[in-house]
């Protein structure tokens, strides 16, 4: 009975060393060089292979970055900078630390501003809909709310909010990958700097309609006024085919554009305060009293000279 | 008489043909009217009148604006309003020019009257000039510029003409009034046809249920005495009418994937196209109006309508009295390939051919349900795809694997959708892959030719 | 004026659905559930009850606690399954291992891999195989046919199970056909001992050919199997007579005509081409043919088509429809 035990044991240890040996030396065999930095950076990745840098994935990132000169091309945004000091570390290079950026949907043309004016009745999909024609609003670019970018994001920091029906980002889970981006038809969505604390002013509209049609299907539309640029003491506001556009570099955050808007198309986010209109538009006003004053001032100095 | 059909799938839907019995008649000119530039395929004409010019019905207004492209002609007398962009069914916006309409003033040349002109001219050549200042464009829906179908590349010969009396789509029946009413018109417009590329046979197909018009064009063809032509009754069967469907059926060859109809020999024309192309060779009138059959079971006037291209969709419908209550969608064309309108301020365009009403419960959509795997959708594709697999690999966004199982050949002809049990939306995520495949297709194609004429230099 | 519905082409839709389409293979089988119902009973009706109703009620109650979707009993695929699966029961089986085979048709081969449309194998025969496996004792103990109010049931051996049995035994087939009395007219019309459904074959011939005529099913799949036993046993037979049934013999036993007509042909887990169709049906009756000939289990028809279903995707890849205007 033992023998049995003993006879059983040996060969399945036997048999066990022949095949580590065998699979050892196939290993050897069909081994292919490889630079070990490549597993180095790839374990530095966040790992989620989202496609945000440009690359297949984190392990094709890892080849890219170990071949590449420099790291000015290769830039992992949802690891940030955090994982790209990390892979400088490992690759012995300098990287630049960017602004973490934040994707920014550039439309509120809710159900209430943005009534709709026929029923879809097609697969619930924004670049099928989009195909077929502009939209079940009057607006030919706004939101198609059929969540494309919502099924793109592999973060879940995307929902279609069912009051607005509109996409709402989660901006402590966006990684700014990019994916909603791309999965927008209608390129609403632009990836833009986060800000300090969060806090920064953009657009939300696109609507390339000259103001009268604009305003006809979306309350809350652009109208292309350009009251905000001449407004903005920054030069930060650029009003180009009917629509208003705020260089994130040049922003100062002073909200006065937000309060002169006349449709409120115009959002600043995270501030720590309401806007309080009344109080900047009296700011904007004594300002420029003051300054059609000085000017008139001027005017004066050089006619009596 | 043996029946002809194509080889593959087709669904059999019933023909509703409910306005059959109507009479094409002259609808009244709208007070103003809008002519889109890019009402065919290929390059969006020119505007070649200017904000206040005066012209006259026949009138050239925009140019072609390349090789692949249609002269528009004033389809009213009057003043030019405005060139500015406008908003299609669909709600797109592209140039239209807009003209009040003073009176009925025909451009001078212009034949208007009634006489049968049977006499063909000699030359090919001046036969498909004439077809190109006429502006005529394959009036089947595609509306593809007529003169560049007549003019085969170098090298492909043209074995036969094939004219389209099929009107497989249910509903429509401007095609089969035609026949009917124009059936002279349509028998010389054929002939002129076939002597344009080079006096080949022509066969006239029409389907099984429209006995009236087998009857009347084969009296027809018998009393003009032309050589060659004869009428072939074709199996009721969508989509018949697909070119290649039609080819198949006619001639019993199957076009290639990409290629055109030239490719196998045959040039295929729809009943109204012959009936433009006898207007613009014989009588030198351009494509200024179409009829447009408007049905609906909810619709209480049925009519078929001759209407002035640009005339706007809303001014059509108001005059037969106004949407119905009931109606749920209106679909600018038939049940199966039309596009749904949008935009009711939309203008009709050379290839507006039917505006019909459907009902919710005809229409809408039923959920989605999980796909059972019966097949139906395989077996109805006329293309030999196969959607249930084209539909889960584009949802997929696998465009290699569409491409190998060739999603781009897929005509859009509805037939999967149509027949899916589980009513998947099959052809809405069909289009979204074959779209990215023939994109793929062209940029590979445009890289090759850059290649090449790198390696040249 | 209400909203206009816009959606992409085409805008009309045929009348059929899920719901239709599976309503029609219910009226298909109705003429055999009826017909088992007066050959065998107040037993039948129950096994055919219970099967049904548990087949339902599971479906229904894992769609609403356990997926948390809306319930799918309304396609009438589940009320399919109940019937098949009390079709391939014998009508003694007891009421609790009806329940356990619904338990594993429904629950197990078909909600487990995402409901209607997404399992492997034909839920029906996974209950009935895995009941064939786990409660050998109910499932092959046959009774013959004892009319509505019978009460006392005969036992009696299937003609496949017999002839095992006796081939076993060394007798010859001649001699096992004669000494149980089994007869092609007995067979043909129901008079004979198995699983409910197994006898009735004018009828099931009858739902077939309804099935057909109003094209829910092409006939292919079936015919390429009844074919293919036909040739396999032909070849048999003719070789050895003595050891081997003849093709008439396999025709209409075993459950095969309610297997090539009803089970095979099941969309969801049969090829989607005609071309495909034949390949399966010749690989379901080849197999069969081979586990009744040589196989331990009498008969193989439930085998063969479980076999079938997992090389289906296989099949589908392989076998294309040809493609317009391409090699």
């Amino acid at each position: 009975m033992l023998n049995i035990f003993i006879w059983t044991i040996a060969v399945v240890t036997v048999l066990g060393l022949v095949l580590a040996l065998v699979l050892y030396l196939v290993a050897q065999k069909f081994k292919v060089e490889e630079d070990p930095r490549i597993d180095e950076v790839e374990k530095a990745m966040p790992g989620a292979n989202c496609g945000g840098c440009g690359f297949a994935g984190c392990r094709a990132f890892a080849e890219a970055a170990v071949k590449a000169p420099n790291l000015d091309n290769n830039y992992c945004p949802v690891g940030g900078n955090d994982t790209m000091a990390k892979v400088a570390a490992i690759l012995g290079y300098e990287v630049k630390a960017k602004a973490p950026m934040v994707a920014t949907v550039r439309c509120n043309g809710n159900c209430e501003a943005r009534p709709k004016v026929n029923t879809y009745d097609g697969f619930a999909s924004c670049y099928v809909k989009s195909l077929l024609y502009t939209g079940d609003t009057g607006c030919a670019f706004g939101c198609l709310g059929c969540g494309d970018c919502v099924n793109a994001c592999q973060f879940g920091a995307l929902s279609m909010d069912p009051v607005t029906g509109l996409p709402v980002v989660d901006q402590e889970k966006c990684t700014a990958c990019g994916a909603c981006v791309k999965a927008c038809p209608k390129r609403i969505i632009e990836l833009r700097p986060k800000g300090p604390r969060g806090m920064r002013m953009f657009v939300s509209c696109v609507n390339k309609d000259k103001g009268p049609v604009a305003k006809k299907a979306c309350a809350s539309a652009c109208i292309g006024c350009g009251i905000c640029a001449k407004t903005c003491t920054h030069e930060a506001i650029t009003v180009e085919g009917n629509i208003a556009y705020i260089d994130p570099a040049k922003c100062k955050l002073c909200r006065e554009c937000e309060a002169m808007c006349p449709t409120g198309a115009i959002h600043g986010v995270n501030f720590p305060k309401p806007l309080d209109k009344d109080a900047i538009k009296e700011r904007i006003k004594v300002r420029q009293q003051k300054a059609k004053e000085a000017a008139e001032a001027a005017k004066k100095e050089a006619a009596n000279e | 008489m043996s029946k002809h059909t194509f080889s593959l799938g087709g669904v059999h839907p019933h023909d509703n043909k409910i306005s059959r019995e109507c009479p094409i008649t002259p609808l009244p000119i709208a007070p103003t009217v809008y002519l889109s530039v890019a009402q065919h395929i290929g390059a969006p004409s020119v505007p070649c009148v200017a904000v206040g010019d005066k012209v006259k019905v026949g009138q050239v207004i925009a140019q072609p604006g390349g090789f692949v492209g249609a002269f528009i002609h004033s389809s009213v007398s009057g003043t030019v309003k405005s060139i500015a962009p406008r908003a299609d069914l669909a709600g797109r916006a592209s140039t239209h020019i807009e003209i009040a309409v003073e009176g009925d003033e025909w451009l001078e040349g212009i034949d208007t009257s009634d006489t049968l002109i049977t006499t063909i001219p000699e030359d090919p050549k001046a036969i498909v000039e004439k077809i190109k200042l006429g502006g005529v464009v394959g009036l089947g829906g595609a509306t593809f510029p007529t003169h560049v179908k007549l003019s085969p590349p170098p090298g492909s010969k043209c074995e036969r003409v094939i004219i389209n009396g099929c009107e497989c789509e249910p509903y429509l029946t401007s095609d089969f009034r035609t026949l009917l009413e124009k059936g002279e018109q349509v028998v010389v417009g054929a002939a002129l046809l076939q002597k344009a590329m080079g006096g080949v046979p022509c066969t006239i197909a029409i389907e099984e249920n429209k006995p009236e018009a087998i009857a009347h064009i084969n009296e027809v063809i018998a009393k003009l005495g032309y050589k060659d032509m004869d009428v072939m009754v074709m199996k009721m069967m969508y989509p018949q009418g697909g070119e290649k469907q039609l080819i198949d059926a006619v001639m019993h060859r199957q076009v290639g994937s990409g290629a055109l109809p030239i490719s196998v020999g045959a040039v295929v024309q729809n009943v109204a196209t012959a009936l433009a192309v006898y207007d613009a060779v014989q009588k030198n009138k351009p494509i200024v109006d179409n009829s447009v059959t408007v049905t609906g079971q909810c619709f209480p006037k049925q009519a078929n309508l001759l209407v002035r291209v640009g005339t706007p969709l809303q001014y059509i419908i108001d005059y037969l009295g106004g949407i119905p209550a009931d109606a749920a969608k209106i679909i600018s064309g038939g049940p199966m390939m039309g596009r749904a309108v949008a935009n009711l301020q939309a203008a009709t365009v050379k290839g507006t051919g039917a505006l019909l009403f459907l009902t919710e419960a005809q229409t809408k959509r039923a959920p989605e349900t999980n796909c059972i795997r019966c097949g139906k959708c395989a077996d109805a594709c006329p293309m030999g795809l196969e959607p249930f697999l084209l539909n889960k690999l584009s949802k997929n966004a696998d465009w290699d694997a569409c491409e190998a199982n060739a999603a781009q050949d897929c005509i859009e002809c509805g037939c999967c959708l149509y027949s899916c049990p589980a009513h998947i939306p099959l052809l809405d995520n069909i289009r979204v892959g074959k779209g990215f495949v023939l994109s793929a297709i062209r940029a590979r194609a445009a890289a090759a030719k850059a290649a090449a004429e790198a390696a040249k230099k | 004026m209400n909203k206009l519905l816009v959606s992409p082409s085409p805008h009309i839709h045929s009348k059929d659905s899920t719901r239709s389409l599976m309503l029609d293979v219910v009226i298909a089988l109705l003429p055999t559930v009826i017909c088992t119902f007066i050959l065998y009973g107040w037993r039948e009706i129950m096994v055919m009850g219970v099967s049904v109703a548990s087949c339902v009620l599971l479906e229904w109650a894992i769609t609403k606690y356990m997926l948390k979707k809306p319930s799918t009993i309304g396609d009438l695929s589940a009320v399919i399954t109940g019937i098949l699966l009390a079709l391939n029961l014998p009508f003694t089986t007891p009421w609790w291992v009806v329940v356990i085979g619904s338990v594993v048709a429904i629950g197990v081969a078909k909600m487990t891999f995402g409901g209607l449309g997404q399992n492997i194998w034909n839920p029906a025969l996974v209950g009935r195989v895995f009941l064939l496996v786990s409660f050998p004792t109910y499932m092959t103990t046959w009774s013959a046919p004892q009319g509505l109010f019978g009460l006392d049931a005969v036992t009696q051996a299937t003609p496949l199970g017999a002839i095992q049995e006796g081939l076993l035994q060394g007798s010859s087939i001649q001699e096992i056909m004669s000494a149980g009395e089994y007869t092609y007219s007995k067979m043909l019309f129901a008079n004979m001992g198995g699983s409910a459904g197994e006898f009735c074959v004018i009828f099931l011939l009858l739902g077939f050919v309804y099935l057909c005529l109003r094209k829910v099913i092409k006939p292919w799949i079936t015919l390429s199997i009844f074919g293919t036993v036909a040739l396999t046993s032909l070849i048999f037979w003719g070789i050895d007579p003595s050891r081997f049934t003849d093709p008439l013999f396999n025709l209409l036993s075993g459950g095969m005509v309610l297997g090539a007509c009803f089970m095979a042909t099941d969309y969801v887990t049969s090829p989607m081409s005609v071309k495909g169709g034949i390949i399966f049906g010749v690989g379901i009756g080849f197999l069969t043919m081979m586990i009744r000939y040589f196989g331990s289990y009498p008969e193989g028809m439930s085998f063969a088509i479980l076999i079938m279903n997992s090389v289906v995707p296989l099949i589908n890849m392989g076998f294309k429809q040809k493609k317009f205007g391409r090699k």
